[in-house]
C-alpha cells in the first residue's frame, strides 16, 4: 500500500484516482454513444415496462 | 427431500464456495481484497449488484406475495431505475474520482473525519443487525418445512459463507455470486416451466391469465392517491426512489459491488443492467406466484400453507375443529372449481352473459374460501399462540415440495440457499471493509502494509460473521424480528442518505454543520419514533428532510466560511 496522504482535515487518502474516472468516457455501445443517451434508453425501458404492466392490468381486469 | 435432492443441494453450495476460495487463494493486495478484481467488467458488476440485493426471502416470499396480493408489489420497484440513473451520473463518478474504498471515506474527504465516522457507524449498526436476518429468515422457513434442525441450518449455512468471504474477500464474493445467481435463475426458470406443465391440459396461458385477472391478481399498476393503499404507482415511484437512492448509493454492501469496475464505464453499465432488468425480474417472480394461485384453483390447496404448524395443532388438542374447517374449505373449493370451469367454457363458447355470471359467482365463492382460511388462522392461533398466522411465506416452498420432481426440489432449495449466501457474503465483506478502513486504519493504525490490512480485514469479517450467526441463533427471542430490523433500517437510513445528498448538492455546507444536523435529525427521529404512531417508512423521509434543512440552518448560523467544507477534485 502506498503511504497515506493527510489533508487539512486529517483524513488519509490514496494519492491518485483509478483509470477511467472521466465523465466524458465513451459508452462503447453501438447505438448509444453518449451517457445521456444511455440514461434516456434506460428511462425508455422503464416507461415501456410500466406501459406493458398497465396493458396487462387493463386487458385482464 | 430425496438423496438426489441432497446431492444437488450440497454439491452446488459447497462446489461454488470451494471454487471461490480456490480462485482467490494467495491474495495479498488490499485493493483487490476490499474492492474486488480491478479488471471486472460490467456484466459481472451488474450480476453482483443484483445478487446482493436479492436475498433468499426475495425468492421464497415474493411468489407468496404474488399468490396472496397479485402483481401490485412490482410497483415498489418503480423508483429504482431513476435512482440508479442518479447514482450512475452523480454518485459514482465522485466515488471513483476519489478512489475510495468505502462510501464513508467520501464523507471524510467532502466534510471531515467526524462526519465520516458518523456515517460509517450508522451503517455498521444498521447492517450489522440486518446481517443476522439474511441467515435467520430463510433458515426458519426451510428448516420448518424440511424438518431440519434450525440451529444446524443456521450454523452450517453461516459457516460456509463466512469461510469463503473471509478467505477471498470482495473478489470471492463477486466470483461466487455469478454462479449462485445462475443457480437461482436456473431454479426459478425450471419451477416456472414445470408449473406451466402442471396446469390442466386444456387450460391455455390466456385462460390462466383470465382466471388470475378475474380474481384481481393481475392489477399491476394502481394510480390511486389513497395513502392507505399499500402499493400504488406514486408510493412506488417516490418511496422506491428514496429507498433505492439510500440503499444503492450509500450502503457499503452495494457501493462495494460497483466501485471496483475496470473503468467508470463498466461500473455505470453494471448499474444500468440492474436499472433495466430489476422490474422484469420482480414481475416474473410475482407472476410465478400468480400462476401458483391459478394452479391451486384446479388442485385443492392446503387450508393453511405452513403444514407443519397445522399438523402440530391438529395433533395437540384442536383436531376436531381444524378438521371441520378443512372439510368446509374442501367443499367451498370444489364449488369454486366448478364455477371456474363454467366460466371458461362460456368464454370459449362466446357466451358473454354466462361467462360474466359464472365469474361473479366464482369471485363470491372465493371470498367465502378466504373467510374459511381466516377462520382457520384464528383457530390455529387459538390452539398455538406462538404460530405466525400469515402463511404467504410458505406458499411457494409448499408448492415446490408437493409438486416438483426430485432433483428439481434440490435445485430450488439450492437456489434459496444460494440467494441467502450471495447477499450475506456481500454484507459481511462490506462490514469487514468499513470496520478496517473507516475505523481501524483511520483511528488505530495509519501506516501499515497491505498484508497487515488484509489480515485485519479478514479478522473483522470473521468477527461480523460470528456476530451475525449468534444473532440468527438467538433471533427467535425477539418478537417480530423482520419488522424490528426494517424499523432499525428506516430509523437510520434517512439521516445517512441526507449526509450524502448534502455532500453532493449543497456544496457550501460544511462538515461541522452537517454533523450536528445529522445528530439532531437522528435524535428527532428517535423522539418521533417513541411518541408517534405512524408507518415506520415515513422515518426515512423525516430523517432525511430534517438533516438537510438543519444543516442549511446551522451553516447559515455559523456563517459562510465557518466549518470545514472541502473542495473535491472536479467538483
Amino acid at each position: 500500500m502506498k503511504p497515506l496522504d493527510v489533508n487539512a482535515t486529517g483524513d488519509e487518502h490514496a494519492p491518485s484516482g483509478p483509470a477511467g474516472t472521466s465523465d466524458s468516457e465513451t459508452t462503447g455501445l453501438p447505438w448509444l454513444d453518449t451517457w445521456h443517451g444511455v440514461y434516456a434508453f434506460v428511462f425508455g425501458c422503464f416507461i415501456v415496462w410500466v406501459g406493458l404492466l398497465i396493458a396487462l392490468t387493463v386487458i385482464f381486469s | 427431500m430425496s438423496p438426489l435432492d441432497f446431492v444437488v443441494l450440497i454439491g452446488t453450495m459447497v462446489g461454488i464456495a470451494v471454487y471461490g476460495i480456490w480462485r482467490t487463494r494467495g491474495q495479498r493486495d488490499l485493493s483487490t481484497y476490499l474492492k474486488g478484481d480491478p479488471n471486472v467488467r460490467w456484466a459481472a458488476i451488474g450480476i453482483s449488484v443484483m445478487a446482493t440485493q436479492a436475498s433468499a426471502i426475495t425468492f421464497i416470499s415474493t411468489p407468496g406475495q404474488g399468490y396472496q396480493d397479485g402483481l401490485g408489489f412490482v410497483q415498489n420497484y418503480f423508483g429504482m431505475p431513476l435512482a440508479l440513473i442518479i447514482i450512475a451520473a452523480i454518485f459514482l463518478p465522485m466515488y471513483r474520482r476519489l478512489n475510495v474504498y468505502t462510501a464513508y471515506e467520501f464523507l471524510g474527504r467532502r466534510f471531515d473525519a467526524k462526519t465520516r465516522l458518523l456515517g460509517a457507524a450508522l451503517f455498521l449498526v444498521q447492517r450489522g443487525l440486518a446481517a443476522g436476518i439474511t441467515i435467520y429468515a430463510p433458515a426458519i422457513i426451510l428448516s420448518t418445512m424440511l424438518g431440519w434442525r434450525l440451529d444446524l441450518t443456521i450454523v452450517l449455512s453461516g459457516l460456509l459463507v463466512i469461510i469463503y468471504t473471509v478467505a477471498g474477500g470482495s473478489e470471492a464474493v463477486s466470483l461466487t455470486q455469478k454462479y449462485q445467481l445462475a443457480i437461482i435463475f436456473g431454479g426459478m426458470a425450471t419451477a416456472f416451466i414445470v408449473l406451466l406443465t402442471k396446469l390442466p391440459a386444456n387450460l391455455s396461458l390466456t385462460d390462466a391469465l383470465t382466471v388470475a385477472g378475474g380474481f384481481k391478481k393481475l392489477e399491476a399498476v394502481d394510480f390511486s392517491l389513497d395513502v392507505r393503499r399499500r402499493y400504488t404507482f406514486w408510493s412506488g415511484l417516490l418511496g422506491g426512489l428514496f429507498l433505492s437512492l439510500s440503499y444503492f448509493g450509500t450502503d457499503q454492501s452495494q457501493v462495494q459491488r460497483y466501485i471496483s469496475g475496470a473503468s467508470l464505464r463498466e461500473s455505470r453499465l453494471g448499474l444500468m443492467f440492474n436499472a433495466v432488468l430489476k422490474i422484469p425480474m420482480q414481475f416474473f417472480i410475482l407472476l410465478l406466484g400468480v400462476l401458483v394461485f391459478v394452479f391451486y384453483q384446479f388442485e385443492r390447496p392446503p387450508v393453511f400453507f405452513n403444514g407443519v404448524a397445522w399438523k402440530y395443532a391438529v395433533e395437540h388438542g384442536s383436531g376436531e375443529r381444524l378438521r371441520s374447517i378443512e372439510q368446509q374449505f374442501a367443499a367451498v373449493h370444489a364449488q369454486k372449481q366448478q364455477l371456474i370451469h363454467t366460466w371458461l367454457g362460456a368464454k370459449h363458447a362466446g357466451d358473454r352473459k354466462t361467462e360474466a355470471e359464472a365469474r361473479a359467482q366464482a369471485m363470491a365463492v372465493n371470498e367465502r374460501s378466504e373467510a374459511v382460511r381466516a377462520e382457520a388462522k384464528t383457530a390455529l392461533v387459538a390452539a398455538d399462540p406462538g404460530v405466525k398466522s400469515n402463511d404467504s411465506d410458505y406458499v411457494f416452498i409448499t408448492f415446490v415440495l408437493d409438486h416438483l420432481p426430485h432433483g428439481v426440489i434440490g435445485l430450488l432449495v439450492a437456489a434459496f440457499f444460494a440467494a441467502a449466501l450471495s447477499s450475506k457474503s456481500a454484507e459481511l465483506s462490506a462490514l469487514g471493509s468499513t470496520t478496517t478502513v473507516d475505523f481501524y486504519r483511520h483511528l488505530l493504525k495509519r501506516e501499515a502494509t497491505d498484508a497487515h490490512y488484509v489480515a485485519a480485514s479478514k479478522w473483522f469479517t470473521l468477527l461480523w460473521g460470528l456476530v451475525a450467526l449468534a444473532f440468527a441463533l438467538f433471533a427467535n427471542l425477539v418478537e417480530n424480528l423482520i419488522q424490528a430490523v426494517n424499523i432499525v433500517g428506516s430509523v437510520f437510513y434517512g439521516v445517512v442518505l441526507a449526509l450524502f445528498l448534502v455532500a453532493f448538492f449543497l456544496k457550501r455546507v460544511s462538515g461541522t454543520a452537517v454533523f450536528w444536523a445529522a445528530l439532531a435529525a437522528q435524535t428527532l427521529v428517535f423522539v418521533l419514533y417513541f411518541s408517534l404512531n405512524i408507518s415506520y417508512l415515513w422515518y426515512n423521509f423525516i430523517g432525511c428532510a430534517a438533516c438537510v434543512l438543519l444543516s442549511l440552518l446551522i451553516q447559515a448560523a455559523l456563517g459562510p466560511n465557518a466549518g470545514s467544507a472541502q473542495a473535491l477534485p472536479g467538483s
